[in-house]
């Protein structure tokens, strides 16, 4: 038991699935394993057990740098009021067809 | 069981010490009332990572414990088919744990921290599975009350506040419906077979009918701290109301197997719209949660020693991806 805590704990691997061709890898959790090749293996073996996917990314999590939930306003709010990179800010009449 | 901590001590919760914290409590509160998920790098305030903590590792150590008991019956399954079902089960509960664990892992809590909480006995888990699996019966009566009672309360989960634990739920209750689907099917089985096998069904429900009961965890007037959670939305809905509606979803079940449920109270009450039944013995749930089950000592033994016997794969792989990366370097 004194073991265990002393015992250096693997690496965390997050782990990203393709579900099917033609989509994006997703997100879909982490394993823990002491290098990559077994850390893909682990994803599937805990991740696709029925065909969930076709396709895994595993990353340390450690090499993913994320942004700050307190830096959400001054990162997304600018697009807030850009309504003009939106199509339907543009009016188009009828009989121009469709567009 | 695993929506309820309530038989533990209290997290305390904290008043704000300052200004600044009220109004981050504020917010917070005001995102769940929302339904707005938390996510991990969010403010929260620290008796919710607490309560989530608990909760969510308490729940992956059911899931892992809980191979244990279907684990007994592997090598004695009584055909192929069967073998291989009870397999792909166990290997989903082991599946199931290892989710929730990297969900949990996500408030700051180190997986090798929940092992040794869950070995030192720190850590509850359900106290279903410390009832032992005698018959072969047991592999579908677990499958349908056992694994039926953890679907009533993870659908339940599965809208919860905290997003990763939300996540790992909506996966779970997915293929949870095939544990409780195949348990009832090998249970339909033994309901058209001999008078002995009949007898062995009924026998297994008798005994599991209560404990599965008891994994909702106590009445709703003993669990006190079950508001805050509720006000959290870490519980959406009550021990005594999910109880009840895995009852009266089961008791038909029940009679489609030709079976009686032991439990000389349980009978359809037309002005509720539910079933009513009788006083569940809070004192062996008591006293299995705290140890003294038939088999808590049997199931936390067989944890330690896969764990210590697994010791020099794990530090097998780890001396191989140093020399790897030595090699790399180089």
């Amino acid at each position: 038991m004194t073991k265990q805590t002393t015992e250096k704990e693997w690496p965390l691997w997050e782990v990203f699935i393709r579900s099917k061709a033609g989509l994006d890898h997703k997100h879909c959790g982490s394993v823990h394993a002491s290098d990559a090749e077994i850390a893909l293996e682990s994803a599937r073996d805990v991740y696709t057990r029925r065909s969930e996917g076709i396709s895994i990314w595993v990353v340390p999590s450690n090499a993913i740098t994320a942004s700050k939930p307190e830096d959400k306003e001054s990162l997304f709010e600018p697009a807030d009021d850009k309504i003009y990179r939106h199509p339907t800010f543009y009016d188009i009449p009828k009989g121009a067809g469709k567009m | 069981m695993y929506g309820d901590t309530s038989i533990q001590k209290p997290i305390k919760i904290a008043e704000p010490t300052s200004a600044e914290q009220a109004k981050l409590e504020e917010i917070f509160q005001q995102k769940i009332d929302d339904d707005i998920k938390i996510e991990p790098q969010e403010w929260m305030p620290a008796a919710y990572r607490k309560t989530l903590v608990r909760q969510m590792s308490q729940h992956a150590h059911s899931e892992v414990i809980g191979m244990q008991p279907e684990g007994n019956w592997l090598t004695r399954a009584p055909s192929l088919r069967r073998k291989v079902i009870l397999l792909a089960k166990i290997q989903d509960e082991g599946g199931h744990g290892l989710y929730i664990y990297s969900a949990a892992e996500t408030l700051g809590t180190s997986r090798a921290e929940m092992i040794e909480q869950l070995q030192s006995g720190k850590a509850k888990y359900s106290s279903i599975f410390n009832y032992p699996a005698l018959t072969w019966a047991d592999m579908g009566t677990i499958g349908w009350l056992v694994d039926g009672a953890a679907i009533t309360n993870q659908v339940a989960l599965s809208r919860g506040s905290y997003g990763p634990y939300s996540r790992a739920m909506i996966r779970i209750c997915k293929e949870e419906s095939f544990h409780q689907r195949q348990g009832y099917e090998l249970l339909l089985t033994l309901s058209k077979g001999t008078k002995e096998q009949k007898e062995m069904l009924q026998e297994s429900v008798n005994r599991f009918w209560w404990p599965s009961l008891m994994m909702f965890g106590p009445n709703d007037a003993n669990s006190p701290h079950s508001a805050q959670s509720m006000k959290w939305k870490i519980k959406k809905k009550s021990n005594d109301q999910l109880r009840q509606e895995f009852i009266d979803a089961t008791v038909p079940q029940a009679e489609f197997l030709g079976i009686t449920l032991p439990d000389p109270d349980l009978k359809w009450n037309e002005e509720r719209g539910h079933y009513d039944y009788g006083a569940i013995d809070w004192e062996e749930f008591g006293n299995v949660i705290n140890g003294n089950g038939p088999c808590n000592k049997q199931r936390i033994a067989n944890h330690i020693k896969a764990h210590e016997d697994g010791a020099w794969v794990r530090e097998a792989a780890a001396a191989y991806a140093e020399k790897q990366q030595k090699k790399q370097v180089a």
